[in-house]
This record gives C-alpha cells, structure tokens and sequence, in this order.
C-alpha cells in the first residue's frame, strides 16, 4: 500500500483503487509527435490533439474536476482530486493542455458565475474540447494589475470590448478567455468587472491573436486584441465593479493556495519530455565529466546540489504541512509561498545543472551531442516564465509581506 | 515504512507545546532574560551562566525532563515529534536551562538498549545530564574523543560540553580498548573538573571537562552505534530550537520596521526591508517543515531519518545564520547595542549554528547518502 493509500477515506480508497485500475488499461502511449515540457509551450494541432484526447478520457472516467458537483459536469466526491492527481502521476501520464481553464477559469467560473453558464461551460472545460486562455495583463499593466485598460462599454444590452492583451498563453488554440477589464475609468479597482469571452468564434469579428515567441525561440503565448468584440451581459461573473475581487479567487488557485485543487496529471517519462527536479541534477552530475572525473565528485557541486535537494524537500514538505493546523502560525504562510518557492527552487535548479554541463550547457536542443537532449537550457529560460508570470517573484515577496507579516503596504 | 500526513504530531504533542510556550513566555519573559544573564557586558570576564535552577525544576516536576524516557525505564515515552514542539518553545524564550542535554543524553541512552536503563531511571528521578563526546578540534563524529579509559578509569578532556556547570551527570564517550564505549559520570564526581568557557552565547554555558582518574561506570562499548542511532534525534531537537528562535527574531524585527520610521515611512514600507525578511520567513519555514518530517521519519520511518535529519540541521544552520543577520541588520543602529535583547538571540542561533555540525558538513554527509563516493 502507498504512503497516501494509508490515510484515505472509504470514498477516496474506493476513487483511488478505480483511478489505478483505469489508468493500467487506458494509460496513452508516448506521442509519435515531440511534447513541450509544459502545456505552455503547445505549438501545433498534433500535439494538441494527443493531449486534448487524453485530457477527455480521463475527464470521462471521472479523473478530472472529481470534486465539482455533479450539476455542473463534476464527480460531486469530496476530496478527490488529489487522489486521482497522485495517481495520474504515479502512473506517468501527460499533462492536460486545458491547464489555465482547470487551474484558473473553473474555480473563478465556479465561485463567480451563474448557473446556467456554469452548466454550459465546465463540462466542455472539465474535458478539453473548450481550451481556455487568461486576458489579465496589457502592454501597460503588468505587476500593477488593477491598471488594466480594456475597456468594456454598455451599448443596448451588449458589451462592446476594446483593449490589448499580452502574454496570453495557449489564446491560439483557445474558444474562451478569462478576461479583467474596466466597466468604469474613474476607480481603480472598483471600476473593475471580470467575463468569459468566446474568443475562437470571434476571431476576424473583433478578436485578433497574434504569436509571441518566446526567450526560447518557442511559441506558445500571443497577444489578444479587442476592437469591438460584443458579448452578452450573461458571460459576466459577479456584480459590475466586482473584477479585482473575482481575479483573487483566480490568482488564488493560480499560485496554487485556492480551495479547489486543480487536476493535475503528468511524470510521463520520453525523450522528449525533462523534468526540472534534483533526481534529474543527480544523474546529470554523474554523467558529466569536470577535471577528468564526475561532476559528481567535485566538493563543491556536491554542496549545492544538496543545498537544491534540501530546498525541493523543503517545499514538499511545507506543502504536508500547510495542512496541520497546530504547526502553522498563519493560516495563508505556507499557501502563499507555494509559487515564490516552486519558481525559484527550479530556477536554482536549471541554473545549477548548466553549471554541471560547463561548456556543453552551450548546446541547445538541435544539437546531437547536447547532454539531455538540450533540455537543460530550455528549463533554464523557461524558469523565467514562471518566476515572472502570475506575479513576479517580487509581487509575491510584498504579498507576503503586508498578507502574512503585516508589514505597511509598498504602494 | 509510512510517515503519517500530520507529522505524527497529535492532540498531546500540540498541548505540550501550547503549554511550553506560555511556561516560557510567563516564568521568563526577555526582558528578565536579560536581565539574568546579559547584567554585565565585559567580554573579559568569564560567563555567568545565568539561569534559575528553580524554574528548571519546576519544567522536572512537569515531567519535560523524561518525555523522551521510554515509559519502561519510568519516563513518558513521548515521540521525536512532539519533542521537537517543545524545543521550538525552548528556542523562541531563548530560555536557558539543560534540557536539550538531557534530552540528547536520554537519546544515547535509549539507543543503549538494556544497558542505558539505569542510567535513564536517574534522568526519570529528575536528574539532569549532558553529552561529553566532543574533542578537541570539535570533531561531529562520534568516534572521535580524546577522552581514554582504562580498567574503568577515565583520563583526558571532553571538550564543547553543553549546559556543563547546570547538571547532575555527564554522559561520556571515551576510547577503551573495546572500542568507543559510553560512561556515565556523576558531574561532580572525584576528578572530574569543570573548566567553564568564556563564550559569546550568554543563553548557555559551556565547558571543557578534565578527567583525571575518573572511576566510571561503564554503560555499552558500543558507544559508536548508540551515538550514531542517537544523532538524528540530536540534530532534529536543535534545529527545532533554531526555528524557534528564529521566528523571535523574524517577529521581533517585522513589529520593530513596522513601529520606526525614516523618510516619513515606516521602514517596513521599503521593500529594500520587507523582501528580507519575507526571505528569512521562507527560510524558517523551509527549516520547521524539514525539522517535523525529520522527527517524524525518526519515529514512523527510520530509514529515512538520517538523511531527513542531515536536512533540517543543515537547513536550520542557514536559518540561524540568516535569521540573525538579517534581524540586527534591519534594526539599524540600535541592533547593534547590548541594551536590545536582540543579541541574546543573535549569540544563541550563532552557537547553535555550529553545534553538531554546520550546515556544509551536514550536506557533505547528505551527498554520500544521495550521491554516494564517486571514483
């Protein structure tokens, strides 16, 4: 019996002995096609394909959104989602694609909409026919999000949206967006209003996507421009003036410290896929040579690489921990570390295996002699993705804090 | 084997440690503190050891001293875990008293099997005891003292002897011919003499303890496998101690930038400020899940805890170090005077930062595990 197994429920023992008999039978094979290391960087329809066939079989065999209510296209179980996340992982799966509409848009969709569009709209999320796309930060408003400028006018009983978009991850395979925009110029905050907007079918119709490439020469996100895209005044979550309030519930469950927790599968083992972790450090160092013998030997690699190792096991731990209420001093303390922490730890990492390589962390993932497949490199850039994405490491440091230490806010 | 999700740390453990803490906070608040062992600044003169031997018979008379005495030889019997709540306590007041090292004696003893119990019955009559295992050059291995015995008859100098001039026993390992054995030595027994060092820390005593013709009474030859079963429960204890002390200083600095002002402006306002120490609660916390799953594994998982416990002590050397820098640094110029309590912390973490292994010697001990020798 496994660690977790231990401690279930009647309900989670039974959920967890149906997850691992399904995935011995419906587990995919590795793709024909080469997968990105994250969702994030899904460049083409095969790919997407792959993972979206997958994400809907899981969804059908009751693995995704297992503790949304039954209403609204969910398992309606309690405390299950964990369960079938630790099993999809143990079982080495790929991850979903539909990761911002699971991570982001169901839990916002969930606490803010109503439940007609709740109904309409989870079942097609929940299964990855419907990929979902953030519209949170503009050319002008980054870290200072509350100062976001789309614009949403009240003509008849439509909405007409103009504005610009940045850094949208996965806008050009996605059917809706999460969008934060402005119902009123005169507030800062309360002049804030949150939607979904169908973004596909409006594509020519007041919708333009256009492709970013990233730091690593990947696509992946785009900007998404507005010029008078009309919604309904059904597809806006909570009141007019209620935006920032609703994009916390969202940033919340981003930064992993909401109430839901996200499906999540992967650990799917190829050559195609890395994952940025210290068992992975370990093996690199063994096979990397320095002064004619394993980096591995070298003192001083060794310390650091235990020095990542410890920080890596500190964050699991401080995860176990987050959920023993006689040693936390503050309820949000170990939540709200979650994403700094997770960030900085694997860029630490990444950065530390290019040490490892020395000259050959010069070898990207075209070349043939590169160590890991040129992968290293790639986790080092994408590492930036995460440390700046969903907040900056430096808006997470003031959350921390003015939320946790109480200290006068930097603004 | 499983670790329980809640580190194993119940309904009693969380009393113990709601209980140390309010012990701690009323019988000797900081400012007493200070007052009892920080009365005179010469960096000349020999420590005091300032301490109240009657609130440590008061934590005996609670019974704090045999918690991690086994319930055959008369203690509690309590787990790793909630020992490790009452260190945190211990370490957050600072509070001076021996009870890591009866603790740390009580972990020898208990990895001593039959062979320790009369040694623990003493610690469960409410005597004190600390470890003498240390040498000269303050090596972290247990084989290595520079204490010898012969026919029964300890000679030389046990060295870095924690809280020595507070307890009834010592604990010592010493080189016999039978290998590393143990003894356990009463500390005021003929020949046995208590050179007190003069040392930063003012929250502790410390000494090297000279055995000339010391009759002893030997308590395994096997001092080399007790000890070594007994370290992970050592580090884990300690580090617990440095959280603590370490969330003080973490407390004490945030209520202190958030009260000062300079340029119209709480200092707390400037993230030149905030981000540091938001930094030292990261690494805190880092440090306090490392610690709980440390002595968890201690107890639930015993494969696991060595290398879980080389963790939480080589992360918590970093807290000490981190914690203390940061927390006189952003106190600015009254930080660095002897009338701020901060420096009975900054002292105390500093001492517990090198004691039983820094956190460089931690992690060169986690790689052979990890990593192993390497041609």
């Amino acid at each position: 019996m496994s660690d977790n197994a231990r401690k279930d429920t009647p309900e989670q023992a039974e959920f967890r002995q149906h997850c691992r008999e399904w995935l011995a039978q419906n587990r995919p094979d590795e793709p024909s096609v080469r997968l990105p290391q994250t969702a994030l960087e899904i460049m083409t329809n095969e790919q997407l394909s792959y993972l979206q066939d997958w994400q809907k079989a899981a969804y059908q065999a009751g693995l995704v959104g297992c503790d949304y209510p039954v209403a609204v296209g969910g398992g309606g179980r309690t405390d299950c989602q964990r369960v079938a996340n630790e099993e999809m992982v143990a079982a080495r799966t790929p991850y979903f694609p539909n990761i911002i509409g699971l991570g982001m848009a169901a839990p916002t969709v969930f606490y803010h909409g109503q439940e007609a569009l709740k109904e309409r709209l989870l079942p097609r999320l929940f299964s990855g026919e419907d990929i979902w796309c953030q519209g949170f930060s503009e050319p002008g408003a980054g870290s200072d999000l509350a100062s976001v400028q789309t614009f949403a006018e009240k003509q008849g009983d439509k909405w007409v949206i103009n504005g610009h978009k940045v850094w949208t991850s996965l806008a050009h395979f996605a059917e809706w967006m999460i969008l934060l925009l402005r119902t009123d110029k005169s507030h800062k905050y309360d002049g804030l209003s949150y939607f979904v907007v169908p973004i596909r079918s409006a594509l020519g119709k007041g919708v333009t996507v256009r492709p970013l490439i990233k730091i690593t020469g990947e696509t992946g996100f785009n900007e998404v421009i507005f010029e008078g895209l009309e919604v309904d005044d059904g597809f806006r979550l909570d009141e007019l003036g209620k935006g920032w309030q609703v994009a916390m519930t969202t940033l919340l469950h981003e930064r992993g410290a909401g109430e839901l927790q996200t499906p999540r599968a992967g650990g799917m083992k190829s050559k195609s896929t890395h994952a940025n972790n210290t068992p992975n450090l370990i093996e690199l160092a063994r096979s990397c040579q320095r002064d004619g013998r394993p980096a591995a030997a070298d003192p001083l690699l060794r310390d650091r690489i235990m020095q990542q190792v410890i920080c890596e096991q500190g964050l699991n731990h401080n995860q176990r921990r987050s959920r023993v209420p006689a040693l936390l001093d503050h309820p949000m303390r170990l939540a709200l570390q979650n994403k700094l922490l997770a960030s900085e730890i694997a860029q630490d990492t990444a950065a530390l295996a290019l040490e490892i390589e020395g000259a050959a962390a010069s070898l990207y993932m075209g070349d043939e002699n590169a160590p890991a497949g040129g992968q290293w490199p790639l986790c080092y850039m994408n590492s930036y993705g995460m440390t700046i994405a969903a907040g900056t490491s430096e808006v997470q440091r003031n959350i921390l804090g003015e939320r946790v230490l109480g200290l006068p806010k930097s603004k | 084997m499983a670790q329980p999700d809640n580190f194993g740390f119940g309904e009693e453990a969380a009393l113990l440690k709601e209980s140390a803490r309010k012990f701690f906070a009323e019988r000797l608040p900081v400012d007493q503190l200070h007052a009892l062992v920080a009365a005179d600044p010469d960096p000349e003169k020999m420590s005091e050891c300032g301490w109240k031997p009657e609130l440590w018979q008061q934590m005996v008379d609670l019974g704090w001293s045999v918690l991690a005495v086994p319930e055959a030889a008369g203690g509690v019997g309590m787990p790793v875990v909630a020992m490790a709540g009452l260190a945190e306590e211990l370490g957050r007041a600072a509070f001076p008293c021996p009870l890591l090292g009866t603790l740390n004696a009580s972990y020898v003893l208990v990895a001593c099997g039959a062979a320790g119990e009369p040694a623990l019955a003493e610690i469960a009559e409410g005597r004190s005891a600390t470890l003498a295992i240390t040498n000269r050059e303050g090596s972290w291995n247990a084989g290595d003292a520079d204490v010898a015995c012969e026919d029964g008859v300890l000679n030389g100098t046990a060295w870095f002897v924690q809280d020595a001039r507070k307890v009834d026993r010592l604990l010592v390992s010493a080189r016999s011919p039978a290998g590393l054995s143990l003894y356990w030595v009463a500390a005021d027994a003929p020949g046995v003499t208590i050179r007190p060092d003069a040392i930063v820390d003012l929250t502790r005593d410390q000494a090297h303890v000279v055995f000339d013709q010391v009759e002893a009474q030997e308590v395994t030859s096997n001092g080399l496998a007790a000890l070594n079963a007994a370290f992970p429960s050592i580090w884990t204890t300690l580090a617990a101690d440095i959280v603590g002390a370490a969330e003080w200083q973490l407390q004490t600095t945030v209520e202190y930038v958030g009260a000062r002002k300079q340029f119209d402006r709480p200092l707390g306002f400037f993230q030149a400020v905030k981000h540091p120490l938001v930094d030292v609660m990261v690494q805190i916390d880092q440090t306090k899940s490392l610690v709980y799953n440390a002595a968890c594994a201690i107890d639930t998982e015993p494969e696991r805890a060595l290398q879980y416990a080389h963790m939480a002590k080589a992360s918590a050397s970093e807290t000490a170090a981190f914690a203390s820098g940061r927390s006189v640094q952003c106190h600015g110029g009254i930080g660095f005077t002897w009338e701020c309590f901060l420096h009975l912390y900054f002292k105390r973490q500093k001492h517990s930062q090198m004691l039983w292994g820094d956190a460089a010697w931690h992690r060169a001990r986690l790689a052979e595990i990890l990593i192993g020798e390497v041609a």
